[in-house]
């Protein structure tokens, strides 16, 4: 998680332990209800930040080096400054321009420009005009000359000690170590020991709104409209590298059209719009292309994983090793992780050894659960191999062998851990052993099974600010930080502040994901939006209603403690007929608002809470033309509590869906000869359509009724979604046709081939 | 059999992928033949700062304006009559979060040229719109939680609405290929099929 989000651990905490006790039955939360902002995503009236248009705005693009590797020479602007409608020129000489850039919390490593350009897409000038076409043009117009640099693409290749250096100190950026137990002995003594060599694709993440800002200022104070996972993430960064104070830095972003990770940190492209706006006292939109979204924004690396593994006949896995290579791109980054390896399993011997090294490629950003797919794509894999070599059916050798605790951490204790129960049923509601004893050929076709397990290793940021502010009529706002990137927060949330209060959806009002109206919440990411915001919102409305109840005992002339929030009215628990709607409490129209304040309590001590999941997967595979036809998904999840099952279920598919797209399709291309992408655009970089995924999938719920993750019993969700699915396939493909494909995706292609090699063709 | 191939063919006015070239050629021909014939095209004054006239009906609204001859009707709908509930994805005729109808059938707004769009019946999503009140598709959509991020989704409520104009109950294949010219990273589709169905049998019940 080093560089996407910060370590929960060390943060600073005096807020008060979990006080409220957990819910029993609920009335609102775990029901399917439509979201409470489905009017407006349906009808278009929602603005994103790359529909804003502000009065006198202009608009701004940026110039990227063509070159995988070289170096700034000269860059002559005349021409384009003399064009229409062109109101500024920036480059790496521009007053102002000369800002230090930083990746992670490690220090400068670059500027706004870099002279020295490090990957084929990095920023060298930009243009604000009138109209974007204009900026365009003027684009063109610029005349940039480079000193063309060797590059290096290839992460193996980066290590040769007469590589090209991406920076100046080498290419290795970070190795690490991480052992437990006798590794070598347990190899010398098992029963079966076998492994091999796994690679996984560079991912993008191609959220479907761009990356764009709109920057505007008012004498010192900067206003950013971003499309952001977290608007308090980007206004500490933008107050950084502008010297403001926090203040004066507002950031806003209602709406954000996907971010999958990428929109979690800040990209140069909002600093260009802020610096532009500031140069020409015009507020100023820049908006990345497509095109460029795929060079520059972020990407999950490609991931070589050597693996290991030993067991004894019995099914107990005794030992597991493995080698983990990945680039972070041309900067600071996470590439590798062996979390999964050391955690998902209860193996007393393990062993890892990561290597992360830089290239002349577009910096890898978080994405979708940070370097677990990889991981568990050859895990997994693995996995399925040791159970079918000591015949053991799959389900069942990873039942043996579930961790209990996390070994990584000195076996801290989980809350709750629900993985057995996602294996047991979820094989029972997929129909595991009849389908894996099913007739396995039609024709040219064959039919296959497999799963997978997974976890998420990220407990949440836990701190965040919620108000709760009741109307005198019994209508709500709900005031948070937190931003919704479509898994359905906003609604939840509102869903929270009902439970507690009674009131009903619709007269609920959020305002939410603004720095300056808002209360701080971490960013929407790593799985922790619910899981921090949740008991934040529940304590805020928990505030609301004991001040509510005060003036309602004082004026109904009965305790508190037997009056009860239901419908928008007072109710006495033992006299019903006698309830009052919250409208006409007297003591509510007189104060006209009651205010309630929230925070996330602290995690629990010594003990950590962490989701779990398994999935299943039904292929078919043409062994005539390679492809694999996912024909039925299914998944469960302990992620403990339904908020909404609607908008669970619904992020249980996306992350499948991404998977297939991981296991099957996806992966940028570097041409070798250029070091350029080729395919950075939807046609040529295949992410799944509507034909791609399966008509048939199940999630399964599993909720373990975790009482001590936090106060609302919930654990993060949009991660464990997308970790399995591309191994769960991969062993359903093994199942199918007897051949193990170890580089992702499994394009038909390399089916093909693999098909033919096994034949002897 | 006539009336399975009957469906078969209907079932393809949505867009995909793959036939959406075929559509886009097609797009051409008619707008050459429908109005703005080749001489006139060649005598309309280009003003010295590049745009020509043209007249556009969208929404059932006439709309009389000035455009560059490189606008695509997606520039205009968005960047001059502030129509953003169409969406810029691409640009390029990949992702369909353009998606609008040109004649009742599902377009790319990204790959027609604002000239191209006069003489023909331009609807958005706002134009499905009755006053406040959501349409059939919109309120399906709604209904089955048929989206997450929501920004691809007025894309994918005027290809449903192009698909059911074509195909008013479609099998859930012939759902998936009509809405398989419209990309959704967060992946609801499967919510998304079962909104077109709802739609459909909104439709039917001549509710929205």
């Amino acid at each position: 998680m080093k560089h996407y989000l910060p370590d929960p651990d060390q943060i600073p905490g005096e807020a008060q332990p979990q006080e409220l006790p957990p819910w029993g039955e609920t009335r609102v939360v775990g029901r399917s209800l439509s979201r409470v902002d489905g009017y407006e995503l349906v009808s278009g009236t929602a603005v994103y930040t790359l529909d804003l248009t502000l009065p006198d705005m202009l608009h701004a693009v940026i110039v990227r080096c063509p070159h995988a590797h070289a170096r700034v020479v000269r860059v002559e602007t005349s021409r384009a400054e003399a064009m229409p409608g062109v109101r500024a020129v920036l480059t790496a000489s521009t007053p102002g321009a000369e800002i230090p850039w930083y990746f992670g919390d490690d220090g400068p490593t670059s500027r706004l420009f870099d002279s020295h350009c490090r990957y084929a897409g990095e920023e060298v000038a930009a243009v604000a005009a009138e109209t974007v076409h204009q900026a365009w043009d003027a684009a063109r117009a610029i005349e940039v000359e480079y000193e063309v640099l060797p590059f290096v693409i290839d992460e193996a290749e980066a290590l040769e000690a007469d590589a090209p250096a991406v920076h100046e100190g080498g290419n290795l950026t970070e190795q690490r170590e991480f052992a437990r137990g006798d590794v070598e002995a347990a190899f010398a003594e098992a029963d079966v020991v076998l492994g091999g060599t796994f690679r996984t694709p560079c991912e993008l993440h191609a959220p479907l709104e761009t990356f764009v800002s709109v920057a505007r200022w008012d004498g010192d104070r900067l206003t950013v409209w971003d499309s952001t996972q977290g608007v308090f993430a980007r206004q500490q960064e933008l107050a950084r590298y502008f010297r403001l104070p926090l203040t004066s830095v507002r950031v806003i972003c209602p709406y954000v059209g996907g971010g999958f990770g990428a929109k979690l940190s800040t990209g140069k492209y909002t600093v260009i719009a802020a610096l532009a706006a500031r140069m020409t006292a015009r507020p100023v939109k820049l908006a990345v292309t497509r095109e460029d979204s795929f060079l520059s924004e972020g990407n999950r690396p490609a991931n070589t994983i050597r693996l290991k593994a030993a067991a004894m006949r019995d099914g107990t896995l005794t030992a597991l090793e493995g080698e983990f290579l990945g680039s972070v791109g041309a900067y600071p980054s996470g590439a590798v992780s062996p979390y999964l390896l050391l955690a998902l399993y209860d193996c007393a011997n393990a062993r890892a050894a990561t290597t992360e090294v830089y290239t002349n490629a577009g910096r890898a950003r978080a994405f979708r659960a940070p370097a677990f797919p990889p991981c568990a794509w050859a895990l997994e894999q693995t996995i399925d191999a040791l159970a079918e070599e000591i015949g053991m059916d799959p389900v069942e050798f990873r039942l043996k062998n579930l961790a209990t605790v996390l070994q990584l951490r000195d076996d801290l204790p989980y809350t709750s851990i629900g993985l057995r129960e996602c294996i047991i049923e979820g094989a029972r509601e997929f129909g595991w052993e009849s389908a894996r004893s099913r007739p396995q050929q039609d024709g040219h076709l064959r039919r296959g099974v497999g799963m997978a397990a997974g976890m998420w290793a990220y407990p949440g940021e836990p701190r965040a600010t919620v108000f709760v502010k009741l109307f005198a009529d019994g209508s709500v706002n709900l005031n948070m930080g937190a931003s919704d990137i479509g898994t359905g927060t906003k609604t939840v949330m509102a869903m929270v502040v009902a439970e507690e209060l009674g009131v009903p959806l619709e007269q609920i009002q959020i305002e939410h994901a603004d720095t300056g109206t808002t209360q701080y919440a971490p960013a929407s990411g790593g799985s922790q939006t619910v899981v921090v915001s949740s008991p934040a919102v529940r304590a805020a409305a928990v505030d609301v209603k004991g001040q509510l109840l005060e003036i309602a005992a004082a004026e109904l002339e009965r305790p508190a403690e037997g009056l009860v929030l239901r419908d928008g009215q007072v109710v006495p628990i033992d006299d019903e007929g006698a309830a009052v709607p919250l409208a006409e409490l007297r003591g509510l129209r007189q104060r006209q608002n009651i205010v309630g304040v929230g925070r996330r309590h602290p995690h629990p001590e010594g003990k950590i809470a962490l989701p779990f999941c398994a999935q299943f997967a039904d292929v078919e595979v043409n062994t005539l033309t390679g492809e694999v036809r996912v024909a039925r998904l299914l998944a469960a999840h302990d992620s403990g509590r339904v908020m909404s099952y609607l908008t669970y279920e619904n992020q249980v598919f996306g992350g499948m869906a991404m998977g297939i797209g991981f296991g099957l399709t996806e992966d940028r291309v570097l041409d070798s000869q250029t070091g350029k992408m080729v395919n950075h655009n939807w046609h040529d970089y295949k992410i799944p359509t509507a034909k791609d995924v399966p008509l048939e999938q199940t999630c399964v719920p599993i909720d373990p009724h975790d009482t001590e993750c936090n106060t609302t019993g919930a654990k993060g969700l949009g991660e464990p979604a997308h970790i399995p699915t591309a191994a769960a396939i991969a062993n359903a493909v093994y199942h199918a046709t007897g051949v193990r494909v170890h580089d992702a995706p499994i394009t038909a292609m390399q089916m093909v081939r693999l098909l033919a090699e096994t034949r002897g063709d | 059999m006539s009336e399975d191939s009957g469906k078969r063919q209907d079932s393809q006015r949505g867009i995909s992928r793959r036939n959406f070239l075929g559509t886009m050629g097609a797009g051409t021909l008619g707008v050459a033949v429908s109005g703005r014939a080749a001489p006139a095209q060649g005598a309309v004054a280009v003003a010295s700062d590049g745009t020509q006239p043209v007249t556009l009906r969208i929404n059932g609204r006439r709309v009389d304006l000035r455009v560059e001859p490189r606008w695509t009707l997606l520039d205009v709908l968005r960047d001059h009559l502030e129509l953003v509930g169409t969406k810029l994805g691409c640009a390029r005729g990949e992702c369909g979060a353009c998606t609008v109808l040109v004649d009742g059938q599902a377009q790319y707004a990204c790959m027609t040229l604002a000239l191209e769009a006069e003489g023909h019946e331009i609807t958005t999503v706002e134009g499905l719109m009755h006053g406040e009140e959501l349409g059939a598709v919109q309120q399906a959509f709604v209904e089955e939680d048929a989206f997450q991020c929501g920004y691809c989704t007025p894309g994918q409520v005027v290809a449903a609405e192009g698909l059911l104009r074509g195909n008013p109950n479609p099998d859930l294949a012939e759902i998936q290929e009509g809405m398989s010219g419209n990309l959704c990273r967060c992946g609801a589709y499967d919510h998304i099929f079962k909104a077109v169905r709802r739609a459909a049998q909104l439709k039917q019940l001549g509710t929205g």
